[in-house]
């Protein structure tokens, strides 16, 4: 392995246009912030918090997403992920990070009361209200603040105790039993996470933090949806990065098999999310049942009905046909639009998820959510750029990564 | 349907069988094809095969499927007999939906079991020559194509050189023809033999 570049060095201009983007998004973040986070106008108020919450949920969970493919791969006994898996690890660290934000915005928004923004912080509607007061044991102040710390928490504890098993394939050869005993440590550490991926963003927190917005609409397909719609924007992420990497002259170990299965990836689970999509849908439009068509009736007859049906070509058309080929997934370029694409088609799903529940009458993306997006974009290449440069690149003595090395398609 | 002259080594080891291959293939020598005991990794790219048209076939199955439900369903259900279900309009496009993706996924797979059985030429009632018995229990059999100015006796030299543990020659029929696997004849003999 000599001429292998284990150690990342941040190039200047990467770190010239994080900290530019988040320059950008810190100014579109205060001058918001106050013009509309502390307006008197509850509008205004609406508009900012529920910007800034779309942008945190979706970030955090993307790049939750990450330790999450770890995970998975790892419980599939997978190899072949070895020789990038540093990146989805650099990803994952943005986890605390961004978590943090959200915990921040959306402890915010319940403990002022912003019941404009949670229909179901306002006790005295929800006395009188049979369906909310049906559900007031899960949706309450004090079990949203919990849950959500509890599902933050654990997904930087478990994710970083993931990333600190992962140190010890870099210290010293391995023979077959201590292999074997690190493969069951890793073994049982991603269960553990992907068991509270599982209870957290396969099921309870995107009901709260977000379906709970239409207090008194439910669908049982939500949390799936969103956990599709990351875990896809996730890859693409990964596949972003990877690219990168590639480009800049590290990852030798890496090839066009590796970013053949990402790619697979990102085609196979644009077609779960439209799956999703579409089954959440279908049943309501079949049923009819006003309770239920109330979530859809604005986004697909009113204002959001450009946004609603750009985000199926844009989610669903475009990989389909576009990734479908053998030979578009072994292709850095294509991939690489590809992903930026997904990125923001999600990005806009999750955009009309938030604010097409808040704002109504009207679609207003405008400069309050480019700006909000590139400060965390900002701080995302920052944060990752500098784990990845915290560790080798290669964890050099782990036992699978000849597999890796070795991966074809 | 004619029978051809081959010349056939067996290998009892992956490790062999790859680098024999391409010293056969720099030879010069048409390899016919290698028949393993099971899925070797890779064995394609050293046969130097081009990739199956398998899932082009697949894709255009597919979307017949997709034209074959959407045409059918929209003709009954706007022009043919129009009929109020639910209230919903008459081109209720979503409700659709499943059965097309059905359809599609019923062409495609169906379409691509019976390509892949004619490209691999097999059926029912149809019979294929065997090389080697072994070839479906524990020998890797390289089964090369003689021309009429192949040296067979040098060629299985050359391939006992390359590590097989076995060569021999066959003439046999290369495709398929009607026929049973309990029995050995061929239902016509051509006596017509191309490379002596």
């Amino acid at each position: 392995m000599a001429s292998i570049r284990l150690q990342f060095e941040i190039p200047g201009k990467m770190k010239t246009w994080s900290l530019g983007l988040i320059g950008v998004g810190l100014f579109a973040l205060i001058y918001g912030l106050v013009t509309k986070g502390f307006s008197s106008d509850e509008h205004e108020q609406v508009h900012f918090w529920g910007t800034l919450m779309y942008h945190t949920i979706f970030w955090t969970l993307i790049c939750n997403a990450s330790m999450f493919f770890i995970c998975i791969t790892t419980l599939a006994m997978g190899g072949w992920q070895q020789s990038f898996r540093r990146i989805p690890e650099a990803i994952s660290t943005m986890v605390p990070i961004f978590g943090s934000i959200t915990f921040a915005v959306l402890i915010y928004v319940v403990l002022s009361d912003k019941h404009h923004i949670y229909h179901w912080l306002d006790k005295e509607a929800v006395a009188k209200d049979v369906i909310l007061t049906g559900k007031a044991g899960f949706l309450n102040a004090k079990f949203f603040i919990i849950w959500t710390t509890l599902a933050i928490g654990f997904w930087s504890f478990l994710g970083w105790r993931m990333r600190q098993l992962s140190n010890e394939a870099d210290a010293a050869p391995m023979d077959h039993e201590t292999g074997a005993k690190f493969i069951l440590r890793n073994t049982v550490r991603a269960a553990l996470f992907t068991v509270w991926f599982a209870l957290t963003v396969g099921s309870t927190v995107p009901w709260l933090w977000m379906m709970s917005i239409d207090a008194h609409w439910y669908s049982t397909m939500y949390s799936w949806y969103t956990f599709a719609s990351t875990f896809v924007s996730g890859m693409s992420l990964i596949a972003l990065w990877l690219i990168y990497m590639k480009n800049k002259g590290y990852m030798e170990l890496t090839s066009q098999e590796h970013l053949h299965d990402v790619g697979k990836f990102m085609f196979a689970f644009s077609i779960f999310w439209t799956y999703l999509w579409f089954s959440q849908y279908m049943l309501i439009w079949y049923a009819n049942i006003p309770e239920e068509t109330v979530y859809f009736k604005h986004r697909v007859q009113g204002a959001y009905k450009g946004i609603f049906f750009l985000n199926l070509i844009i989610n669903f058309l475009c990989p389909l046909i576009i990734l479908m080929k053998r030979s578009a997934k072994r292709n850095y370029t294509l991939v690489a639009f590809m992903a930026v694409l997904i990125i923001f088609g999600h990005w806009i799903d999750f955009y009309q998820m938030v604010m097409g529940s808040l704002v109504k009458e009207k679609v207003d993306l405008g400069w309050l959510d480019f700006g909000i997006l590139s400060f965390f974009v900002g701080i995302m290449i920052f944060f990752v750029g500098r784990a990845l440069a915290s560790k080798p690149l290669i964890p050099k003595y782990h036992p699978f990564l000849k597999e890796s090395i070795i991966h074809q398609v | 349907m004619a029978k051809k002259k081959f010349v056939i080594g067996c290998f009892d080891d992956e490790a062999v069988l790859f680098p024999a291959v391409k010293k056969v293939r720099t030879a010069g020598y048409k390899i016919h094809d290698v028949y393993t005991p099971f899925a070797v990794h890779g064995l394609d790219h050293a046969m130097g095969l081009r990739e199956t048209s398998l899932h082009t076939a697949g894709f255009i199955y597919g979307i017949t499927g997709t034209t074959t439900a959407l045409s059918c369903i929209s003709w009954i259900f706007t022009k043919d007999w129009p009929l109020n279900i639910g209230g919903k309009p008459h081109f209720a496009l979503p409700a659709w939906i499943p059965i097309t993706f059905e359809l599609t996924v019923l062409f495609a797979a169906v379409g691509m079991v019976l390509t892949f059985c004619y490209l691999c030429q097999l059926a029912p009632f149809v019979k294929k020559h065997h090389f080697h018995a072994r070839s479906t229990d524990d020998l890797f059999v390289m089964v090369i194509e003689c021309t009429d100015k192949t040296n067979t006796d040098d060629l299985q030299a050359f391939l006992t050189s390359g590590g097989a543990v076995e060569t021999n020659v066959q003439v046999a029929e290369e495709g398929w023809w009607l026929g049973r696997y309990d029995q050995n004849e061929m239902p016509f003999e051509t006596k017509e033999i191309v490379a002596a």
